[in-house]
């Protein structure tokens, strides 16, 4: 007993000098730059449009894990699924010439893409299923990015803990291949549990940035005014890092 | 001629300091989901191989449960661990400490000589003979080194997302993300156990000369 005493004293002690490193300010510079590094070596030891792997149509799982978010209550959400989406509308804004909105129609009538992927959630775990929609860049391209966006902000129909979700990336992810504005799973229209009836895939990150729920894709200049200016509702809600490649 | 060579001394202290801290963040990231799976993917008991116990906090850093601060952590010091091996590898094999304290004999390799050995380590004889290691001593080191530490490196880099697109090769090796994974927390646990196994030894055979050793260098006895 006195062994564990000496120890769990000993972990405290250690666990107390971390945290009071990660509370000053050289300390909290140092974990935020280190996010940074990271990205930096991603990003020049990976082409900006190389793949993230694609699977074959056996590895899908038998079913898709759903985590935050899995029945929004708030706004209109219940009502737009009791009439099945049909009203539903994206508006794809901000720093753009052309703002437009979106019907699930004009969507479902834009060139697809459809990819297996595997998703990784922070937590630990991986899912994979089959997702289709349009690339995010026919859609930014169609409204035309103004020279000055250097972020896209995804804006979404849940309401956790008081707090709206929404995320970004830069335009390198937004740009990239895979990314794509998902309406259907595994050959099925999103199941609400998944981001009914339109959620994004960038494959390159972690789970919290495919935004579900997705009612608007807005282009930005800076993230310091959106939310509380983290970039994300895990980022600005606990400090969940911005750059979720790693 | 000190006992140990001055980069051997740094990387000790700072490899000490960068595996404690990254074990116990990662703890933190073991109870944001305590299930451990093979393949690529896995996220419901049904298809795990191991059910993990939730690690108490103390034991974790920052000392509650805070998946982003861990993740803060580990981010941070696998980048003073990662190059930190790096340098002692290149360090011990252009001082020759590699070649000549860690790589074994074939003639060591006998079982008779190995029983010897064993049999001495069980009646506490740490005496070394004409090396500065004994087969024992020179197997672990040579593991820790050589497979433990940079699988720590292998598998976290297999775990990133970002890294995929370039390093994908290396996830398929290890079987798959989740494969990964598993890894990842077993190597942990893999040097977790020589940890303990090493201070034990540490404080069996004179723990006052072989901290100052480690530290100032001591003197070749």
């Amino acid at each position: 007993m006195k062994r564990r005493n000496f120890l769990v004293t000993l972990g405290a002690a250690f666990v107390a000098g971390c945290n009071r490193v990660a509370d000053s300010q050289p300390g909290q510079a140092l974990l935020g730059a280190a996010e940074k590094w990271h990205e930096s070596a991603h990003r020049l030891l990976t082409d900006r449009t190389a793949l993230a792997p694609e699977y074959p149509r056996s590895a899908i799982s038998p079913y898709f894990r759903g985590n935050g978010s899995t029945d929004p209550q708030t706004g209109g959400y219940p009502a737009h699924a009791e009439e099945g989406f049909a009203n539903w509308r994206l508006t794809v804004g901000g720093l753009v010439e052309t703002p437009l909105s979106l019907s699930m129609e004009n969507i479902r009538r834009l060139p697809q893409r459809t990819q297996i992927t595997r998703h990784d959630c922070v937590e630990g775990w991986s899912a994979i299923g089959e997702w289709t929609g349009p690339q995010l860049s026919l859609l930014l391209d169609a409204a035309g990015l103004r020279e000055e966006a250097r972020f896209i902000v995804f804006r979404c129909a849940d309401n956790l803990n008081g707090q709206d979700y929404y995320e970004s990336v830069d335009l390198i992810d937004a740009y990239h291949p895979q990314t794509i504005v998902a309406h259907r799973l595994n050959g099925k229209p999103l199941p609400i549990r998944n981001g009914a009836p339109l959620r994004m895939r960038i494959e390159r990150q972690l789970g919290y940035k495919h935004a579900k729920y997705l009612t608007g894709i807005e282009a930005v200049a800076s993230l310091d005014d959106i939310g509380l200016g983290k970039g994300g509702y895990w980022e600005d809600r606990a400090g969940y890092q911005w750059y979720a490649g790693i | 001629m000190k006992r140990h060579a001055l980069s051997t001394r740094l990387w000790h202290w700072l490899n000490l300091l960068c595996v404690v801290v990254l074990f116990m963040s990662g703890l933190t990231i073991s109870n944001a989901h305590r299930r451990l799976y093979w393949g690529d993917w896995g996220f419901a008991p049904e298809q795990a191989w191991l059910a993990v116990p939730r690690f108490p906090d103390w034991m974790t850093i920052p000392g509650y449960y805070s998946l982003a601060v861990a993740r803060d952590w580990h981010i941070l010091m696998a980048w003073p661990y990662a190059l930190g091996l790096l340098f002692m590898w290149v360090a011990m094999l252009a001082n020759r400490h590699f070649v000549r304290d860690i790589a074994t004999r074939r003639s060591e390799w006998r079982p008779a000589a190995i029983w010897r050995d064993v049999r001495a380590h069980l009646r506490l004889e740490f005496d070394h003979g004409a090396g500065k290691y004994n087969f024992l001593q020179k197997l672990a080191y040579g593991l820790v080194l050589g497979v433990f530490l940079p699988m720590m490196v292998l598998t976290g880099i297999a775990i990133s997302p970002g890294m995929e697109p370039t390093f994908g090769w290396l996830v398929e090796a290890m079987g798959g993300r989740q494969s990964a994974r598993s890894l990842h927390f077993i190597f942990a646990f893999a040097l977790a156990g020589f940890f303990v196994v090493h201070v034990l030894l540490v404080l069996l055979s004179g723990p006052i000369g072989q901290m100052r050793a480690m530290i100032s260098g001591g003197s070749q006895a």
